[in-house]
């Protein structure tokens, strides 16, 4: 039995919560990616992953490879959600020995499939998996997550061209599409659109959806994954800063933690909306 | 020994890829729009499902690489040594480096032993570039069988590994001992001064040595293929029995095999001079070998009179 969408929902606001506080402890690192793609995670680790928390590199597993890792806040509270590792560890996020890094480290943490932070490189790797699971027939399928900025990233086009040449079906790229990087909306700082119909073109199928609607989620990643005849990727439309009002579609707050304060402010209108289903 | 030209490195690697893909199953070769250029040609031709095309475009070729290796394979990716590690340095940094990924690199057609192609094609930085990254392992074979060498020890070492080949054919050399990797390999025995060559230029240094034996001077010839991690203890102690060192390589002397011999001197007390041959400072261009060595102060020529000065000097 799949969770139901209220279950989601209360697990997105509560990895949310955890960014929030983790962010708040750190002073520094990233907000708005991280809780705009709460959605998305909480889909994966707690709808559509094949995955074992108690066991982190089972051989059946899909791989997650997040190739911006500045939004490792949010892949960080869901692992530790999902039972990765415990949650108290989240307050050690960018400290001096955690394991929790600034951007992710393979190796450090069980979950964490990759290194990243350079931006653009995420989708080789993913390609590479990709190709080496098929080769072997093996039915485990990659998500690589990538920020819609970093598709100005030349490279990023070269593994769109890799994939669809060798049909690498296997491999869903989920695309954090929230308009923003770091120095204002990514209309201004260089054009992407059409997004949507550069990566078609590119010979990948391509859905395009409400990236905070966990019901789409799981319907385009259904579809992703019967679909062979086209790697496909899925634009996530998604509002960066997600249920703190006053971080929501602000580039602002692409690279800034809370203070205390905003912390506060930012942990009640969670709490609001969640109703019933907070949890402390 | 004998100054007879036998096969280049890159024919090494060739057959050694041919030889590692029947022993590991799980070996890929990875190849950017120059599979017969690098020699993956052969291996193309019995492993045609190990073997993928990424096209012009290197930081895919690194970056694949890398996943291909978190996916339990053996990846080796070829490419000439003026565009990877050039083109996909920072791939090959955090994708590759960082992560401590089992894959291999081979940068082909490097230095002004790549001829003709002039400056553009003349790589003479890549060890630099690679010896400063955590974790990779970086070796430059002298001849062909050295390289079927080199690459058997690089395949048996898990972890990133990064191999220079040249298209030049290069004397077959004789070693005292065999190959060893993080071992500098001596060819000659010597007590009054020490040569200590990588890749390509040990045409140049076994004339120069004609000369030097002639003159009855007793150079101990050496061979730094794995310049990383370095043999210091056959440099220090080279240092101590010899008036000096010469490194003579195919590459800037900034960063290169020299510099890391320098460094390895520069902590101790020894006190002994390390003049280093190679590119200084400038980029290379179009002409042949021998000329271009002539030209770049990698001449048989420049190692005697080098050697003249420090022997003056002591």
């Amino acid at each position: 039995m799949p969770p139901t969408q209220t279950v989601l929902t209360a697990k997105a606001q509560e990895i949310r919560r955890h960014i929030m506080i983790m962010l708040e402890r750190a002073g520094t690192g990233h907000s708005a990616g991280a809780l705009g793609m709460a959605d998305v995670f909480t889909s994966l680790y707690f709808d559509l992953l094949k995955h074992d928390p108690n066991n982190p590199t089972w051989h059946e597993r899909d791989s997650v490879i997040l190739s911006n890792g500045h939004i490792c806040p949010v892949l960080y509270a869901t692992l530790a959600t999902a039972g990765y590792f415990s949650p108290d560890m989240l307050q050690t996020l960018r400290k001096f020995g955690s394991p929790l890094q600034g951007h992710p480290h393979l190796g450090k943490l069980p979950g964490v499939e990759n290194s990243s932070g350079p931006l653009g490189q995420g989708l080789s790797l993913a390609t590479g998996i990709a190709y080496g699971l098929k080769y072997d027939n093996a039915t485990n399928h990659v998500y690589c997550l990538m920020s819609d900025g970093e598709h100005q990233e030349g490279q990023v086009w070269e593994s769109y061209l890799f994939a669809a040449k060798y049909n690498l079906h296997n491999l869903t790229v989920m695309i954090d599409r929230n308009q923003i990087q770091i120095e204002g909306f990514t209309e201004d700082v260089l054009p992407l659109e059409s997004l949507h119909n550069k990566i078609a073109s590119f010979n990948w199928h391509v859905l395009e959806i409400d990236g905070h609607d966990h019901q789409a989620i799981a319907d385009a990643v259904h579809e992703a994954k019967e679909y062979d005849l086209q790697p496909t990727a899925i634009i996530c439309h998604t509002t960066p800063g997600k249920g703190v009002a006053f971080m929501e579609g602000r580039p602002e707050w692409h690279g800034k933690p809370p203070n205390t304060a905003e912390a506060q402010e930012a942990l009640q209108q969670l709490r609001m909306s969640t109703g019933n289903h907070w949890r402390e | 020994m004998n100054n007879t030209l036998g096969k280049s490195t890159r024919d090494g690697f060739s057959d050694s890829m041919v030889e590692l893909g029947q022993v590991h199953q799980n070996l890929f070769a990875l190849s950017a729009d120059l599979t017969e250029s690098v020699r993956l040609t052969a291996f193309e031709k019995h492993f045609p499902d190990r073997c993928i095309q990424v096209g012009v475009a290197e930081q895919q070729l690194a970056g694949v690489a890398a996943g291909l290796a978190l996916a339990g394979k053996i990846p080796v990716a070829a490419s000439y040594a003026a565009f990877q590690p050039s083109n996909s340095w920072g791939v090959i940094r955090t994708s590759i480096a960082l992560q401590n990924l089992n894959v291999k690199l081979i940068g082909a057609h490097a230095g002004l032993a790549t001829g003709p192609d002039g400056a553009t094609h003349q790589a003479l930085e890549d060890i630099a570039l690679m010896r400063v990254l955590p974790n990779f392992v970086v070796l430059q074979p002298a001849d062909y069988t050295e390289a079927i060498e080199a690459m058997r020890a690089a395949i048996a070492h898990r972890g990133p590994v990064y191999l220079r080949t040249s298209k030049v054919e290069v004397p077959n050399l004789q070693f005292l001992h065999p190959f060893e990797l993080g071992k500098i390999r001596t060819l000659q025995q010597g007590s009054d001064i020490t040569i200590i060559g990588t890749g390509a230029v040990f045409s140049e240094i076994l004339e120069a040595n004609e000369q030097l034996l002639k003159r009855n001077i007793s150079a101990r010839i050496l061979n730094c293929s794995t310049i990383k991690p370095l043999d210091e203890a056959t440099i220090l102690q080279a240092a101590r029995e010899t008036a000096g060192l010469i490194t003579v390589e195919d590459h800037q002397v900034t960063g290169g095999m020299g510099s890391a011999v320098a460094e390895v001197l520069a902590a101790t007390t020894i006190g002994k001079p390390c003049i280093r041959l190679g590119a200084q400072d400038r980029f290379g261009e179009s002409g042949n070998q021998a000329e271009l060595y002539q030209k770049y102060g990698l001449s048989s020529k420049a190692i005697l009179e080098t050697a003249n000065r420090i022997l003056a000097k002591g």
